[in-house]
């Protein structure tokens, strides 16, 4: 979009033409997309339009078809690179937490610190507790997943996620699993990551999250995006039809 | 506590209401009455068995051949000397099975051409000892590796235990199988994510979600295998089967056989409650809430 300023700071995330097919059915259709560093965008749509898959791809579990995925400028799509080694850049939150329930919750917190990026164990439970401290968790923290209640579970997944501190925070409708009263302590955990500067990348329902926290909306529809705008143009005058159907449907409920 | 208690009611404890109680009644009456008709028809039930078998004309004869307690006493010392050697056995191949079955299962679950040779080496391993007889396993192990003179001589309890490992790892590498599978996709996805190897997600986040669920499945062929030792007597190793052949042919009485019996039903009683106990604990834990 803006190219002078794209080539002082490079992205953070670039997507050129990336394209995913499940057969014939088309999932992303070319998705061109610059995340800057320290931008919340939100990726909104109907259900499969094909935000979950784009995020997929992004993290490399998803293979793409055609374009490209650039990490801080290195391309990661290609077959070549250690698909590990970028997955471990890349934190994700996923719609049902996904907890390990056979795990405590400060292992589960510390796990890829300690087995992939190799921090002493004394030294990842320390920053551990710190983090589960912060959330208000500290005193579940040798208590096993079970015990928590749905918000509890996906903060605690949350700070998993951000544990080893990844360049790159992938949200996948983390809040649609919970029961209402819970989705407010979620939400206030990913403000005040987005206040904090963390480089964000959600697929959301929730339409007046987006509008607060997000530097930018992204409208995806049949594999495509329709609009990119800052949140509060997207919001208040969307330029494409499609995206004023769209953001009508959701507010008539 | 009690100033909330006593600014609502009277009563400082919760007293169960007269319905309650009628019910708790009514529910001990039931309890009662069918603890009462179990008890009658097993005695029944028990006195015709016992009628039928002590009445049949051949009783007194079957009653000195198989049930002499002299003889039971004197050949109890040598056949526990074998089921010395059953145990052991046992327990060599219970390491052996868990070892081969979870590289088995692992190699079952790689993906990629790369290994594809050694997947279908799995597949085709499982196919083959799951297939045939335990028995004939022990006759081509016991009686073709001492014949291919490779090694000095082995004692033939060892080659029984290959023989089980190899029938045994087929079967719970299965079970295993089944508990990788059932770990759900998204536990795989979400230790993926964080950059966990394939290996190390398999080591740390599904084998061990894998090991919990058929931990029932798995002691159940444990309970199998603690009897199929006994098998290992047709390659002639003194165990506690042997030993009872050998007491039977010396004192022209079956009794040794009923004794071996006992003791193998002994052996294998305590793992059987606790493999039930288990079931049932973890059936429970799936369906809290509900009554059925």
């Amino acid at each position: 979009m803006n190219a002078p300023s794209a080539s002082v700071t490079e992205p953070v995330l670039r997507l050129r033409g990336v394209r995913r097919a499940f057969g014939d059915h088309v999932v992303l259709d070319g998705i061109d997309l610059d995340v800057a560093a320290h931008e919340v965008v939100a990726l909104v749509g109907a259900s499969g339009s094909g935000k979950s898959t784009l995020l997929r791809t992004i993290n490399l579990i998803e293979q793409v078809d055609d374009g490209e995925i650039l990490l801080r400028g290195e391309e990661v799509s290609d077959p070549r690179v250690d698909a590990d080694g970028v997955r471990a850049r890349i934190g994700v939150v996923f719609q049902h937490y996904n907890l390990f329930p056979h795990l405590s919750v400060l292992d589960n917190v510390t796990l890829a610190s300690r087995l992939v990026h190799r921090v002493p164990r004394a030294e990842a439970e320390r920053r551990g507790l710190e983090l589960l401290a912060s959330i208000g968790l500290a005193d579940f923290a040798r208590a096993f997943p079970d015990r928590l209640s749905g918000g509890q579970q996906q903060r605690a997944a949350i700070v998993r996620a951000i544990a080893t501190g990844p360049e790159l925070l992938l949200l996948d409708e983390v809040t649609s699993a919970l029961d209402p009263e819970l989705v407010g302590e979620v939400l206030a955990l990913v403000r005040s990551l987005a206040d904090g500067g963390t480089t964000i990348v959600m697929a959301t329902h929730e339409m007046a999250f987006a509008r607060e926290v997000a530097d930018r909306v992204v409208f995806l529809d049949a594999g495509r995006i329709i609009e990119d705008a800052p949140a509060r143009q997207f919001f208040e005058a969307p330029r494409e039809e499609r995206t004023r159907e769209f953001l009508a449907r959701f507010l008539a409920g | 506590m009690t100033d909330t208690t006593d600014a609502r009611g009277s009563s400082t404890a919760w007293q169960p209401s007269t319905l309650e109680l009628e019910r708790r009644a009514f529910r001990k009456r039931q309890t009662g009455r069918s603890v009462l008709v179990s008890a009658l028809s097993t005695i029944v039930l028990a006195g015709l068995l016992a009628w039928a078998l002590i009445g049949s004309p051949g009783w007194a004869q079957v009653q000195q051949t198989f049930f002499d307690p002299t003889v039971a006493l004197a050949s109890l010392p040598r056949i526990l000397e074998g089921l010395w050697l059953n145990i052991q056995v046992l327990v060599g191949a219970s390491v052996g099975v868990v070892i081969v079955a979870l590289l088995l299962a692992t190699l079952r679950t790689l993906r990629g051409p790369v290994f594809f040779p050694l997947r279908a080496l799995a597949a085709g391993y499982t196919d083959l000892f799951r297939g045939m007889p335990l028995i004939i396993v022990l006759y081509l192990i016991g009686y073709g590796v001492p014949g291919l003179d490779f090694f000095p001589r082995v004692p033939v309890a060892v080659l029984g235990t290959i023989a089980l490992i190899l029938t045994y790892s087929a079967y719970v590498s299965e079970v295993f199988r089944a508990g990788i599978e059932a770990v759900h996709p998204s536990q795989r996805l979400a230790a993926r994510s964080l950059g966990l190897s394939h290996g190390q997600t398999m080591r740390r986040i599904v084998l061990p979600q894998a090991f919990r669920k058929v931990t029932p499945a798995l002691m159940n062929d444990f309970v199998a295998m603690q009897k199929d030792v006994g098998l290992i007597s047709v390659l002639g190793a003194v165990d506690a089967v042997r030993a009872a052949q050998i007491e039977t042919a010396h004192y022209f009485n079956f009794t040794p056989y009923v004794v071996a019996g006992l003791l193998f039903v002994l052996l294998a009683w305590p793992m059987i409650r606790l493999t039930d106990w288990l079931s049932a604990r973890m059936r429970a834990r799936e369906q809290v809430g509900s009554i059925v």
